[in-house]
């Protein structure tokens, strides 16, 4: 039986490689890939207490977390695509325009 | 023996893909590892005893979720990404900041303390079978949440044709 410690240990390595890379990464897009990469790994945490804790809740709560992550992604890109017809980048330095 | 050499495989795989997510330089690239990961991601729900949830997670993230994430990627036409840095000039901060706060869960992770377990049991579980009575609970005692996630869709339907769409 694998300790449910392994679970939140793998679950908060993707979720900061995630979190991570929605920082250091320039690409509009790659950082909307890494949101997916972290809600991701909380789906994992999710489901591995649901499985050990002999709950469901946790299962449920993985359901409306996709229902979120897919909404988030098509709202997103569309963002995503009205900046580029405007501006023509996706990288996030060159956006600057509500700087201060 | 065998559940921890498939686990060690599946959280080395999962690592490595997520890293090569990040790192690629083109992005048609990074979404394919990320579906590679996402394949992963299901064979683990599977290995948790949940399959509907690995069955939702094939069907929605490898295939609708990513599959919009390849169009928008190939409709854009990015060649000149692949000859920028794709990093910004501060990563080795970013990197510190999220090492460290790594490090914080880690600490804390020793002094994990599991809660009392509920009724829904692994024979319950199967001699139900999962989805049927994963449906019993999302329609009775979550059925609020449901309607507002319904919700929550359609105005993600309306508010991406709105920004999309073109001034006339």
């Amino acid at each position: 039986m694998i300790p449910l410690e392994w679970y939140i240990g793998l679950s908060s390595i993707i979720f900061m490689i995630g979190a991570v890379g929605f920082m250091i990464r320039r690409n509009l897009i790659i950082m909307l890939v890494c949101v997916e990469l972290m809600l991701n790994a909380v789906n994992i945490s999710l489901v591995a207490f649901s499985h050990y804790l002999q709950d469901l809740r946790g299962q449920i709560f993985v359901f409306f977390i996709i229902t979120v992550a897919a909404a988030e992604a098509a709202i997103g890109l569309a963002i995503l695509v009205v900046l580029v017809r405007n501006k023509g980048v996706v990288h996030t330095d060159e956006i600057t325009e509500m700087k201060g | 023996m065998l559940p921890v050499i498939i686990f060690i495989y599946f959280a080395l795989a999962m690592t490595t893909l997520s890293i090569l997510v990040i790192t690629r330089r083109n992005p048609i690239h990074s979404v394919l590892f990320m579906l590679a990961l996402f394949f992963h991601v299901a064979a683990l729900y599977l290995f948790l005893n949940a399959e509907f949830l690995a069955a939702v997670q094939v069907i929605l993230y490898a295939g609708a979720i990513l599959v919009l994430f390849l169009f928008v990627i190939t409709m854009l036409n990015l060649k000149a990404e692949i000859f920028t840095d794709p990093f910004i000039g501060e990563w080795p901060v970013s990197l510190a900041i999220g090492s460290s706060l790594l490090l914080l869960i880690f600490f804390t992770l020793r002094d994990f303390l599991q809660g009392p377990v509920g009724t829904y049991t692994i024979e319950m579980i199967q001699r139900e079978t999962n989805t049927k009575i994963l449906g019993r609970v999302l329609y009775t005692e979550y059925l609020f949440p449901f309607e507002i996630a319904s919700l929550i869709l359609l105005i993600a339907i309306v508010g991406a044709m709105v920004l999309a769409k073109k001034k006339s």
